[in-house]
């Protein structure tokens, strides 16, 4: 009796052991080992960061130099003042390190296509999409030749990883970050291959658009025809404001790429060959369209003060942790403050105690597709200018958890990494075999660029620094305190003859090669410009009369950057406050064109009386996209929906998805042409639908949607848009969800529902530097901190904090300096 | 003899010796989560006592202990946490319920812990 007593005892002890010291298996998803995470001295719990918690602290290092002071403000930013400048970057390592932890594994795993390894065979087609992209291929690149030919870079860049891997050291299980214990993997050492892994996953987000758009297009084209495709795909602008006032002089090109003569057949007009699909892979989601940002710069003859002011906010997906994380670093060389990365060193955008500088996204095309003949399946041989060329094979290994290694070979061509070939196929790619050539896989010093920015004094440092740049392209605005303002787009821009690169290119000869890389002088730019601000908001970056290709209109929008302009022309007497309320404007320039356009066919006696009710909800909106309007919500679904009556059943008919055409095309006809044929559903055969009849259609559908709406309660703008700052696993509790939030696409405010400005800074260069800025999001990536989300509802509500940037002495003294962390050299 | 629980002195004693060993264990998190399953086991051999009094023991050792830790650190953090995490898991953000889930689990896993390893003594007579 005993003995089966004590069997049943083991049994059940050992058995309610594994149950919670396994990951159960819910639908896609694993629970934590429940056990584990709920054990107080292991578990979740140890994350429960104490109210009003006390961050003093000494930390010793031998890795330091000297010592190092760092004081936390209330909003717990450090404040770092260090005696030697590898010191600091030790620090602002090990900071990053003790606060964002588990973000910058995570984001540089997804970089790495390291994802598999800790979430399962769910995420393998991702991790082989970047593998095959080459991100590690370009990030190897970067690090070897920063090994060999930059030694400050190489010290910085190392002094960095030594900090955070200081803080790992004496990180105990118990106090790991609570995204660990919830997915049930460990810390692991950090290395600089991750900080440049980390640079290049802010190039595809950039730049890595093309790897969907270009295939996408090129089936889009071969679906359409050439004929109909170039009447719907135009890059034509005709209200373009350029960043470069139009009617600047250009210099004569360097470079004249001329479109090969086989390009007619073999490539505009070239038809789809039916290739058998060997596999399809899910792709991740292409970066998004709206990764852009405003940035602009005032002159000291439009301010009050007659100093400028430089304001900067990119526009990126909106996480939690935030991407950004606010810091000063103080050392004898300079002494600068801004918005930083997890997983780099220096300040990103930001200024110091004589500058400022911010960046938006330049959108120029900088990744291609050539599509190659190989001899056979084994890839070794590939067909290349009368001859076999020789392949090399870059053999990548994604561990899977809970399975077995996954191994791509890749076959390395001089264009660059076979991306899709019968080993590997997604939707898009419809069995072609198709190498990329990205600049993104040329080693890059961009982490010196900011080094060098961090450190500048004037405009000759500001244009020495950005010169080194090569990927993504940016527009680096900037501002000084002795009165100059500037503007320079600048990267590694391919130089293209028209329309080359939109399409997978033939890769048989070098004639549809890259012409060359347009010289720095070339790329646009614009210095103390006589009408007194420089500004650019995503839009093309020059007028048609410059001599380079920049790409498709659909990588450049249109909209923000008429508003921005329009509004700083009229500014006069500018206060950094009058620049808090550009920033968060919310008239929406779209709208005011498109309304009018709308109601040129818009037949009141056609339309059912909700409809005609909708209508006048529209009509009486002020264009301003506020939170509580209910006039955008009525104006955006019909919008959308008269596009979908327009376009709809043309590409609706393709298998694939097909790139949709610009909303500027869709208004443009409907202000030049209101018999434009294309609106013709061909599904009906009996009558020739005219835009009339498309547009009313169009508005009797979006009624339909908008009077449910109505009724549940979500016609105001931001109930329906429902913003949201998501975090990184997309687990709803861990995020803030619905924020009360205007804004839109096409407005300077350009909130979105999950992309909007991710770090919003004016900075107004006085002798003192009045600085505001903020980011939705919080110092801490602990969720379990009440410093988590902390900016969140400021940033909604448009506010801005005053930035601390202050010597030692001063910022010891100020009232809302809080905390001392003493870093000792031993 | 009936096996029937009587509140004794060493069951106390081996309740609180239980959570203290526990606790003390679990400061070194380089060990397993479930480290004090081991040390409950050998706490009921060393200390033989009737099986009842045995999982009692083991039960409220660890129960309780843990009921303790998890009500300061929870109080400290205003319950921001506990709520997020009684989200996730399908508890309707109520962080009483994880709280009683947890202690619950720390309960059943130390008291037949501490009965199991009760069993592999020889019976003894009171």
């Amino acid at each position: 009796m005993r003995l089966l007593s004590l069997l049943v005892s083991a049994v059940v002890t050992i058995a309610l052991l594994i149950v919670l010291n396994t990951q159960l298996s819910i639908g896609t998803t694993k629970t934590p080992k429940l056990g584990y995470f709920l054990s107080p001295q292991q578990g979740f719990w140890k994350n429960a960061e104490k109210i009003n918690d006390n961050f003093d602290a000494t930390i010793l290092s031998s890795d330091l130099k000297g010592n190092v002071d760092v004081y936390m403000d209330d909003r717990l930013v450090p404040h770092i003042y260090a005696d030697h400048d590898e010191d600091a970057y030790f620090v602002q390592g090990y900071l990053h390190a003790k606060y964002r932890l588990w973000q910058m594994d995570f984001q540089t795993r997804v970089a790495a296509g390291r994802l598999s390894e800790i979430a399962g065979a769910d995420k393998l087609s991702i991790d082989r999409f970047f593998r095959r992209l080459g991100m590690v291929y370009g990030a190897a690149q970067t690090e070897q030749y920063i090994n060999e030919h930059n030694p400050i870079m190489k010290a910085t860049v190392e002094a960095y990883t030594k900090g955070v891997n200081a803080y790992l050291k004496q990180l105990a299980p118990a106090d790991m970050p609570f995204e660990y214990k919830l997915m049930n993997y460990t810390p692991e050492e950090w290395t600089p291959l991750k900080t440049y892994l980390f640079l290049m996953f802010m190039s595809y987000d950039l730049t890595g658009r093309s790897a969907t758009a270009d295939l996408q297009l090129t089936n889009t084209k071969e679906f359409l025809g050439y004929d109909l495709f170039t009447k719907l795909y135009t890059n034509q602008q005709d209200s373009l404001d350029p960043i470069i006032p139009k009617g600047t002089v250009f210099a004569k090109p360097s470079i004249i790429p001329i479109q090969p003569e086989s390009a007619d057949s073999l490539y505009f007009k070239k038809e789809g060959s039916p290739h058998s699909v060997a596999s399809t892979q899910k792709s991740p989601e292409a970066p998004d369209k709206n990764n852009g940002s405003n940035n602009w710069a005032v002159s000291g003859t439009k301010t009050k003060s007659g100093r400028p002011i430089l304001c900067s906010d990119p526009h990126l997906g909106l996480n939690l942790p935030s991407l950004w994380y606010e810091v000063q670093i103080t050392t004898p060389t300079h002494s600068t403050y801004g918005a930083s990365f997890p997983g780099s060193p220096a300040v990103i955008i930001g200024f110091n105690d004589s500058v400022a500088w911010g960046v938006t996204n330049a959108g120029r095309d900088v990744l291609d597709y050539y599509e190659i003949k190989f001899k056979d399946s084994a890839q070794k041989e590939y067909w290349y200018n009368g001859k076999w060329e020789t392949t090399t094979n870059r053999q990548e290994i994604i561990k899977v958890k809970d399975s077995a290694d996954v191994i791509e070979n890749i076959a390395m061509t001089h264009w660059g990494p076979t991306m899709f070939d019968w080993h590997y196929q997604n939707p898009q790619s419809k069995g072609r075999n198709l190498a990329v050539k990205w600049t993104g896989h040329n080693a890059s010093t961009g982490v010196e660029t900011f080094y060098k920015l961090n450190r500048a004094k004037n405009y000759d440092d500001y244009i020495n620094a950005i010169s080194l740049w090569k990927c993504p392209g940016q527009n680096f605005v900037f501002a000084s305190k002795n009165g100059d303002i500037a503007i320079k787009q600048q990267g590694s821009f391919v130089a293209r003859w028209e329309h080359q690169g939109d399409f997978i290119m033939p890769g048989e000869d070098s004639s549809y090669d890259w012409k060359g890389i347009i010289p720095n002088e070339e790329n646009p730019m614009i210095k103390n410009p006589l009408r007194g601000f420089v500004s650019s908001a995503n839009q093309k970056p020059v007028d048609p009369s410059y001599p380079y290709y920049l790409g498709t209109a659909g990588s450049f929008p249109l909209y923000r950057g008429i508003s921005v302009n329009k509004r700083l022309a009229e500014m006069d007497q500018i206060t950094a406050e009058d620049m808090q309320h550009l920033q968060t404007d919310n008239y929406n320039v779209f709208a005011q064109v498109a309304r009018p356009a709308l109601h040129k066919f818009i037949d009141p006696e056609i339309l059912s009386p909700e409809a005609n009710r909708m209508i006048a909800l529209m009509d009486n909106w002020n264009l301003y996209n506020n939170e509580n309007e209910k006039g955008i919500t009525v104006f955006k679904l019909i919008w959308d929906s008269v596009e979908n009556a327009v376009w709809g059943d043309e590409l609706a008919k393709s298998p694939i998805p097909l790139t949709k055409p610009e909303s500027f095309v869709l208004l443009d006809q409907m202000n030049k042409d209101t018999n434009w044929v294309i609106a013709d559903n061909i599904d009906t055969k009996e009558k020739v639908e005219t835009l009339k009849d498309q547009v009313n259609l169009g508005v009797e559908k979006a009624t339909k949607v908008l009077l449910q709406l109505e009724r549940a309660g979500k016609l105001n703008w931001s109930n329906f848009k429902a913003t949201r700052v998501s975090h990184l696993t997309k687990i709803e509790a861990l995020s803030r969800m619905n924020l009360p939030i205007g804004g839109g696409v096409n407005i300077i405010n350009a909130t979105t529902d999950t992309h909007g400005p991710s770090w919003r800074m004016v900075v107004h260069l006085t002798d003192e530097i009045e600085a505001y800025g903020l980011y939705p999001g919080g110092q801490s990536g602990n969720p379990g901190s009440p410093f988590y989300d902390t900016f969140i509802n400021y940033w909604a509500s448009g506010k801005y904090y005053r930035l601390l940037f202050l010597p030692k002495e001063k910022l010891m003294a100020n009232e809302r300096t809080k905390w001392h962390i003493q870093f000792k050299t031993i | 003899m009936k096996s029937s629980l009587s509140i004794s002195l060493k069951l106390v004693l081996t309740m609180f010796l239980s959570a203290f060993v526990a606790y003390a264990i679990g400061l070194y998190s380089i060990l397993p989560w479930w480290s004090f399953v081991i040390t409950n086991f050998f706490i009921a051999i060393l200390f033989g006592q009737k099986p009842i009094n045995s999982f009692l023991a083991g039960a409220l050792g660890i129960g309780l202990l843990w009921l303790v830790l998890i009500l300061i650190m929870d109080s400290q953090n205003q319950h921001l946490l506990s709520t997020k995490v009684a989200n996730i898991l399908p508890l309707n953000g109520s962080y009483a319920k994880l709280i009683v889930i947890t202690s619950l689990i720390g309960f059943l896993l130390g008291g037949f812990a501490s009965l199991t390893g009760s069993l592999i003594r020889k019976p003894k007579e009171v």
